[in-house]
């Protein structure tokens, strides 16, 4: 059974989380923005929105026979197979779904990263190369769930890949390296464990999400799972529409994305929040800059405004504050004072 | 009904639909009524049905499966190996122990309760697998600490308490497995009218009784019930069975008297227009927690008639939805001629909610929720407080670093795969030419050995003296001494646990944990006053410092008090014998040579406290000239830090 072929759960019919589904639109409009990670209670539908997300994705295109989807379009970023094949000829390219790769549970190290393909090793005694998850994610997403019990070394692993886009392989004699570019996801719960620092760094945004205390929402995410339960491709064709409808708009916001102009205003805004709330480095405020575009681009404004920021100045800047681990208040409502102190109600 | 029933009734009910309703947690010692209603489950599930029993501590490679190593080296190609929870698709996996589940394992189960397949990446094995399964989990916790993961326990509909039940009623078999195989083709035809499932929820919620998750399995259970009793449409019985077996065993609160969630729900300006009959009876009817007595023997459900009338129960007020009024939805419902479903068509929302609420009440056994209560504020209302620290021994043990080459020898283990990557380039040249010799050529250049980290974790043990006098000089300013530890345990990704001592005992107040917050909110609600039994102080501490270097982690002591004893161990006060023997237990605290120190919290440094120090061979620092910053730099210098 592969996995695309298990009926998910549409996207368009998860009730309320609206914080969490933006996040996600968000990430999926603009990959710079840097993967999401979602925190919250038990059985509050984290996996279900990412899982349902892959199936809103527009298809990309990508050079045939690559193991590494590379972008035709962009042959700086190519694998080393892809350059050398680009040398003999023209490379055909064809539209595939975009990769969302689920990091299962455990996941030994070798089929993160690629190892030698046992296979040919031990029948034809050829020393090849089998890509791991990481190549498959590649131009994609890489979903982990319950990453904060994912295992110290594959932290360590992910958190270097996804800094340099670029994973190198040493191993059983083999040196190998290739582009791998993904988009970040995670969830988990944090009652079971804490995150890295390095790690959440990692994340372009993160959200909170809490179970849901209005009855109405809860009796509605029960009965709309048991309908799914009941006729999944029924379930599904019912809100095929609205799926659509958000796939164009993501589509849509995507072309405006390269157009849209951030007014001076805007960025000293950023720039004013960021400084507020002492945030270290640039990458704070360029991951709220990215995301208020983001929003803004889904929306179809054709400029930043200062209510994009403020939407987004919780999810963009919550893990990145410089954490006081016993202040319960929590960094969002932290950050819901600094918008107030730096920006004016 | 009673408690055995109810257990006999979960059998059944899971039998019906292992899978949607996730499993049983089965809390019991190894006792003859577990082993007759694992056997009564086994009778009642389809004999083709399989039924694995797997250990806690399974190994990945027999949970999720695998590359089968004796299989790829005859065949001399990889060959995949099944683990259990794939071969046991559409069947029941039995976890003995399962309160020693790791929280690793305890995720790999829901990942697959959750989707209903296995996504294997190991070894070179890349599967996807389908595993419908249902779990079993029995549940050998004596203590309230020793809970299954709260997460698994969330996707799991049943909690089933053999041990409260009396060992002499004897466990009867309600139906045969006739009965289920007709109830299990009857279940996809069973229909749940939207009021059901508001009622359920919102029984769920004003219970405080889990996630949105375990509503869904409580419309589970109630759609199995229905089907065991051959009906198609799901009646307030079936809802009243599903709330009493699914809701009953984890609510954390009585639900708010309806005043009080009436001012909670103000807004709500629909909802009062709508109160049902009998409601201004509420409060003479409204049952005090104590009238809740008896429950946890007979456990006697009030037949509905009961709870329709009387309105006993007082439901949270629900908000009604606000997208689509409710009313007319049920009629909507096929028409059925049963007399329990038009019953259900006739009534509104609330008195079905009322009925579900009030049977479901009944079930709480009195002293449960008392206790839940009582420790709500201070475990955060997981029950699995502490799971963190007990979860990480596959951590302490080492985690693999890395393979290098050389011969095993001594503690390092032959990582088997990765010798078998390092020698398949060469099999060609060492001359495996022949197609009959199947025989892998492996020379010893070709070993690898996996090695391990031994991440010894720090476990900073607190041990906070809570008594009167303590109270009186600065519990205070020891609190918030402990919370700067506790900010730079942080940093250094310690484990962090808190002893409390006053009155005539000392508690754990926090199990070893790395949730800091939770640590905390501990400490800020921790009342002062009483006794000072210091020497329980110090031997329970000690416990917790003895059973972290069991499993390898580095404890670090720290004890804050004044050191005036006045309890003795026996629980009795008299300042001498008290003090004798927290002398006592200080000097056996020397000799278990834990890393120790003393912080003196009375106004001025004392003699009596120095002496104490000096038993146990501790750090003395009198918290005057101890500032914050000093006494964290203190703590880390006397954690002797694992060699990373």
């Amino acid at each position: 059974m592969k996995p695309g072929l298990r009926p998910v759960f549409p996207f368009s019919a998860i009730v309320g989380q609206d914080d969490m589904k933006l996040a996600l639109v968000c990430a999926a409009l603009d990959p710079t923005i840097g993967g999401v990670l979602v925190l919250g209670d038990r059985g509050t539908g984290k996996s279900t929105a990412i899982r349902a997300l892959a199936a809103l994705l527009p298809p990309m295109r990508a050079i045939v026979d690559c193991r590494y989807s590379c972008d035709p379009g962009d042959s700086d970023s190519w694998c080393a197979e892809c350059r050398d094949r680009a040398s003999l000829g023209a490379l055909k390219d064809r539209a595939i779904a975009v990769p969302v790769v689920d990091m299962p549970l455990g996941v030994t190290e070798d089929r993160v990263v690629g190892a030698l393909d046992l296979e040919r090793a031990l029948s034809q005694g050829v020393k090849a190369f089998e890509p791991g998850l990481l190549a498959r994610a590649n131009r994609g997403f890489l979903y982990i769930d319950e990453v904060n019990l994912l295992e110290d070394h594959l932290v360590d692993l992910l958190i270097d890949v996804a800094a340099s886009g670029e994973n190198l392989v040493e191993r059983e004699g083999l040196s190998v390296r290739h582009p791998a570019r993904f988009v970040l996801i995670g969830s988990g719960n944090p009652e079971e464990g804490e995150l890295r620092p390095q790690l959440l760094d990692r994340f372009g945004l993160s959200v909170d999400i809490k179970t849901p205390t209005v009855l109405a929402d809860r009796v509605e995410v029960i009965k709309r799972r048991d309908e799914f339960e009941r006729d999944k491709p029924a379930f599904i064709a019912k809100w095929k529409k609205e799926d659509d409808a958000l796939r164009r708009r993501i589509v849509a916001g995507r072309k405006r994305l390269a157009e849209m102009s951030i007014p001076d205003e805007v960025l000293e805004s950023t720039a004013k929040l960021c400084m507020h709330l002492g945030t270290d480095g640039l990458r704070a405020e360029l991951t709220l800059m990215r995301a208020a575009r983001a929003l803004a681009s889904f929306e179809g404004s054709t400029a930043v405004a200062e209510t994009h920021l403020r939407r987004v100045a919780s999810s963009a800047l919550r893990h990145r504050l410089r954490r006081d681990p016993l202040d319960e208040s929590g960094s969002g409502a932290r950050i819901e004072r600094a918008i107030q102190e730096a920006l004016g109600p | 009904m009673s408690a055995t029933g109810d257990a006999a009734l979960a059998a059944s009910l899971f039998a019906v639909d292992p899978v949607g309703l996730g499993g049983v947690c089965l809390r019991s010692l190894v006792q003859p009524a577990r082993s007759d209603w694992l056997a009564m489950l086994r009778e009642l599930l389809p004999a083709a049905l399989p039924v694995r029993r797997i250990p806690f501590n399974i190994a990945d490679g027999r949970l999720l499966g695998g590359l089968d190593l004796v299989a790829t080296l005859r065949a001399n190609r990889p060959i995949a190996e099944r683990g259990v929870l794939a071969a046991t698709d559409g069947g029941v996996v039995v976890v003995t122990m399962a309160e020693r589940l790791s929280a690793h394992t305890a995720a790999c189960l829901n990942a697959v309760l959750d989707s209903g397949e296995l996504a294997l990446q190991r070894e070179g094995v890349q599967i996807h697998d389908r595993a419908r399964i249902g779990i079993v989990a029995l549940d050998e916790g004596m203590d309230d600490d020793e809970h299954v993961a709260a997460s698994l326990l969330d996707r799991l509909a049943f909690l089933v308490d053999l041990n409260g039940c009396d060992s002499r009623t004897p466990l009867l078999q309600l139906h045969d497995a006739e009965d289920i195989e007709t109830a299990r083709r009857l279940l996809p035809r069973v229909e749940i009218a939207p009021d059901i499932i508001a009622a359920l929820c919102a029984t769920g919620m004003s219970l405080g009784a889990g996630s949105p998750r375990v509503s869904q399995l409580a419309v589970n259970a109630a759609k199995a019930a229905a089907a065991l009793d051959g009906r198609t449409v799901v009646t307030i019985d079936d809802a009243t069975t599903a709330g009493r077996l699914v809701f009953a065993p984890r609510a954390t609160q009585l639900p708010a008297p309806r005043e009080a969630a009436a001012n909670a729900a103000s807004d709500d300006g629909s909802r009062d227009a709508t109160t049902p009959p009998g409601g201004e009876q509420q409060g003479a009817h409204s049952p005090p927690p104590a009238t809740l007595d008896g429950a946890d023997q007979g456990a006697q459900v009030p037949p509905p008639e009961a709870g329709a009338q009387g309105s006993a129960a007082p439901p949270s007020a629900p908000a009604p939805t606000e997208t689509e009024p409710p009313g007319p939805a049920p009629r909507d419902t096929p028409a059925v001629d049963r007399d329990k479903a038009a019953a259900v068509i006739e009534m509104s929302q609330d008195e079905i909610e009322e009925i579900v609420l009030a049977a479901t009440r009944a079930a709480i056994p009195n002293g449960l929720l008392a206790s839940l209560r009582a420790a709500a504020p201070i475990r955060g209302g997981s029950g699995a407080a502490g799971r963190a620290g007990a979860a990480r021994q596959g951590g302490a043990r080492g985690r693999p670093y890395g393979v290098r080459s050389g011969m095993p020898q001594g503690s390092s283990r032959l990582n088997v795969m990765e010798t078998l990557r390092a020698a398949a380039p060469w099999q060609r040249l060492r001359g495996r030419m022949s197609a009959n010799d199947v025989r892998v050529r492996i020379d010893p250049s070709d070993f690898r050995i996996t090695h391990y980290r031994q991440r010894s974790q720090t476990l900073t043990i607190f041990a906070v003296d809570a008594s009167g006098s303590a109270a009186l000089n600065r519990l205070a300013e020891a609190k918030g001494a402990v919370e700067l530890l506790l900010a730079d345990c942080y940093v250094r990704r310690d484990q962090v646990a808190v002893v409390t001592f006053r009155g005539r005992a000392a508690e754990i107040l926090l199990a070893p944990t790395r949730s800091l917050v939770r640590a905390k909110r501990g400490l800020a609600g921790l009342p002062g006053g009483g006794g000072t039994p210091l020497a329980a102080g110090i031997q329970t501490a000690m416990l917790l410092a003895d059973q972290a270097r069991r499993r390898g982690d580095t404890p670090t002591l720290v004890i804050l008090t004044d050191g005036r004893a006045n309890v003795a161990r026996s629980g009795v006060g008299g300042r001498d014998a008290a003090h004798a023997d927290a002398m006592q237990a200080a000097r056996r605290l020397r000799q278990s040579q834990f890393a120790v120190l003393f912080v003196d919290t009375s106004p001025r440094p004392t003699p009596l406290a120095q002496t104490l120090a000096s038993a146990m061979g501790a750090r003395y620092i009198p918290l005057p000239f101890a500032n914050a910053q000093a006494l964290s730099s203190i703590v880390t210098a006397a954690a002797p830090r694992a060699a990373r």
